[in-house]
């Protein structure tokens, strides 16, 4: 009976910390923000030498062979430093051909997506909120795919895209194949860049297992994006620490008004006690199949949810600095965004979490 | 992260079970008074070593090598099987552990024994109705004079004091001292001439509390525990211990099946309420946060047995809070779902703690409950304090010294 990190998955954290500190300080956030890509190919390729880009990817097929909570560690780390990397797409893929694909799928394409020769993202968005599996509409037959995938993250980017289709089952396309059209969305997250997908006819193969994958995929997504959104949350809280602690009105540093501390100490405490929850729905994806849909479900809602009103909060005690673009705080404030909307609100997630319990 | 017990642990757990289904008692022992069968049971547990797992033999423990994971276990199993284990209460779960750390031997070999065997009953003063969350301001004093102290004041919220036999309590020894250095810790004989107990009836009519008011009370002079002026160090040590006293760590979860349970039964539009998407949406918000205290409880539990307090002081201060704010959301859920069982004031069993639970007088007895807790045991701004200057480093108050 262990509920807590071991020292390996510790050491994970502080390396990619150290990582994002050194290689994307927030001058150079700043320009890749403020850039057309939402990327910086440089970044993906210095974590791919760290072996993230194939974290989760079996050994046999070149990965680490690691697990979903450890993605979700990761996760973390990038959501803290507001990284711009195509690493939620990417996991993604591979986690979805690793759990639907053929023997000859995956070996082809995971071990050129575990050293990061290739890239990978995911197509589940559709237009009116369509994000889950049996909301799907895009028709598959034979080897031909046709509709429009939205909000795919570095779909431009991307070699391989996962396709999400009717029926709730998975297709791989290559995205430079005829009858793929790639456009380009003016995405709210700067540092992930999202795509429309326009596929018309387009030649795919279907994942043989794809339709349990799908869930488990979308499910591993959920708790990416809490993860992501519960370190965006703790960066808000520190950058909101280092702003009210110098910034002086009255005569005094505003930390020191109780109104302000109080604050400060709601946003930390609400936040604080999410990280066990992703923890746990990271673990249960691995290991606990009963509860994983349920606390997956869970943890997107009320982690993105709590993220966002800290990100509210940090935002109005920066006071009007806080508004503007030059100040840091909407580059994250956009991150909580991103996860809180991006594969459906929380509102989606709490009705879907109250069916899993049968209420 | 592995949820799984092994298997020497769930060996122990069998066992355990096993005895466990000893309780309740059947054939003749049956026939004792209740007390008496509890008494008998409670003996059991500490012959098998399940009970007063941290106290010497010698001193009615069972002396068992320190193990959290077995401790919780029994902690579980003996509330799930609703068996008397170790009495709880302010005695066994702090004065006892606050003896065994700062007592003299003569102390611990006095009132430990009838302590742990629920001869001797304690309760706590502390506050004081000028010293709330500014305990350290108390003023009621006690003088040695010869070889006895002689204590005058005024202590309030003084949870038990009708029916203990002792009190340890905070008292002003050295006037002449700053603060919190004039302050020493004292044992005090309930039944002394001087003393009077008044209780306190609150607002959802029951009476847990009461004031406790000394004049000219006389403890022998050896009834200190620690130094003289070192009270308020003793007592905040004694707030480790606290944790003994954290009853049941399923009654969160418990709660909210009760709220579950009354939104399918309450009706709204002649329709179950728990169909509302509404209601379903509030309930799934409600889980969200009892998941994060169920977790985050789990991650402190382990944090502890590697011997990894540091790791988290942080999510350890924000329980108290956490733990208020989740008990108020869900029992303002319960109020809306009552409706009009609010207009009804709750019987004196529903309004009594461990009266029964789910019928509307009960949710209407722990809406008001929960607003209590967010004063007792440290009021919530004071939480909010602790956590935004010693887990965060934000400037202390500005304040008088």
């Amino acid at each position: 009976m262990e509920f807590g990190l071991s020292e390996e998955q510790k050491l994970l954290q502080e390396t990619v910390r150290s990582f994002v500190s050194k290689e994307c300080p927030v001058t150079k956030l700043r320009e890749i923000f403020d850039g057309e890509l939402g990327t910086e190919p440089a970044l993906w390729k210095g974590l791919s030498e760290m072996g993230i880009a194939g974290l989760a990817i079996s050994e046999d097929h070149g990965g680490a062979g690691m697990e979903v909570l450890d993605l979700a560690l990761v996760s973390e780390v990038l959501g803290e430093g507001a990284l711009p990397t195509p690493f939620l797409g990417h996991s993604l893929a591979g986690l979805a051909i690793e759990a639907g694909g053929s023997d000859e799928q995956k070996s082809r394409w995971l071990p050129r997506l575990a050293s990061g020769d290739a890239l990978g993202t995911v197509a589940f968005g559709e237009l009116d909120n369509r994000w889950q599996p049996e909301e799907w509409t895009t028709q598959a037959s034979g080897s031909r795919v046709t509709g429009t995938k939205r909000f795919v993250p570095n779909g431009s980017l991307s070699d391989v895209v996962v396709v999400g289709v009717a029926g709730g089952g998975l297709v791989l396309i290559e995205k430079e194949a005829k009858g793929v059209t790639c456009e380009t969305m003016d995405g709210i997250d700067r540092t992930r860049g999202v795509c429309e997908l326009i596929l018309d006819e387009a030649p795919c193969e279907s994942l043989p297992n794809g339709a349990a994958a799908s869930r488990r995929v979308r499910d591993a997504a959920l708790v990416l994006l809490a993860a992501d959104s519960f370190g965006a949350a703790w960066k808000l809280i520190r950058m909101t620490i280092d702003y009210t602690g110098t910034r002086e009105q009255f005569g005094t540093p505003l930390t020191q008004f109780q109104s302000v501390k109080h604050e400060i100490a709601n946003m930390a405490t609400d936040v604080e006690q999410t990280r066990a929850l992703y923890w746990y729905a990271a673990h249960a994806l691995d290991h606990l199949p009963d509860d994983s849909a349920h606390a997956a479900a869970i943890a997107k809602a009320h982690i993105t949810d709590r993220a966002m009103e800290a990100a509210r909060s940090a935002f109005e005690l920066h006071g009007g600095i806080g508004f503007t673009w030059e100040c840091d705080v909407q580059m994250w404030f956009k991150r909580c965004m991103f996860n809180r909307a991006f594969l459906g609100t929380p509102e989606v997630h709490r009705e879907r979490s109250a069916q899993l319990s049968g209420w | 992260m592995n949820l799984e017990y092994s298997e020497d642990v769930l060996a122990f757990r069998d066992e355990l079970r096993e005895f466990l289904e000893g309780w309740p008692l059947t054939g003749d022992e049956a026939k004792l008074a209740l007390e008496e069968q509890r008494r008998l049971f409670r003996e059991r547990g500490i012959e098998r070593g399940y009970v007063y797992r941290d106290m010497p033999k010698k001193f009615g423990g069972s002396e068992q090598p320190s193990d959290a994971v077995r401790d919780r276990i029994v902690k579980e199993e003996y509330l799930a099987a609703n068996a008397p284990g170790g009495l709880i209460g302010q005695g066994p779960g702090m004065l006892a552990p606050t003896l065994m750390e700062f007592g003299t031997p003569e102390q611990q070999e006095r009132f430990i024994p009838p302590t742990l065997a629920g001869d001797m009953r304690w309760c706590q003063g502390y506050s004081e109705p000028g010293a709330g969350s500014d305990l350290a301001s108390l003023q009621s004093r006690a003088d040695l004079v010869g070889d006895e102290w002689v204590i005058n004041g005024h202590k309030i919220w003084t949870t038990t004091a009708h029916e203990a036999d002792y009190m340890f309590g905070l008292f002003r020894t050295e006037p002449d001292a700053s603060k919190h250095a004039g302050i020493s810790y004292l044992l005090l004989d309930m039944k002394a001439p001087g003393i009077e107990v008044r209780p306190l009836k609150e607002m959802t009519g029951a009476a847990m509390f009461n004031e406790v008011f000394f004049t000219d009370v006389r403890a022998p002079a050896d009834h200190i525990v620690g130094k003289r002026g070192e009270g308020w160090q003793v007592s905040r040590a004694t707030l480790k211990h606290e944790r003994n006293l954290i009853g049941d760590p399923n009654a969160m979860h418990r709660a909210f099946r009760n709220l579950i349970d009354l939104a399918r039964r309450t009706k709204r539009g002649g329709r179950p309420a728990i169909e509302d998407p509404s209601v379903r949406q509030r309930l799934a918000e409600i889980e969200g946060y009892l998941l994060c205290q169920e977790f985050t409880g789990s991650r402190m539990f382990t944090a502890g047995a590697r011997g990894d307090h540091a790791g988290v002081v942080m999510p350890m201060m924000m329980m108290k809070l956490y733990g208020t704010d989740l008990q108020q959301l869900l029992t303002r859920a319960a109020c809306d779902l009552v409706g009009d069982g609010f207009l009804l004031a709750p019987t004196v069993e529903e309004g009594s703690h461990g009266g029964p639970q789910g019928t509307d007088g009960a949710w209407v007895s722990s809406y008001m409950n929960a607003i209590a807790v967010s004063i007792a045991g440290g009021a919530s701004n004071i939480q909010r304090n602790i956590i935004g200057e010693r887990a965060l480093g934000l400037p202390r108050d500005l304040r008088s010294a």
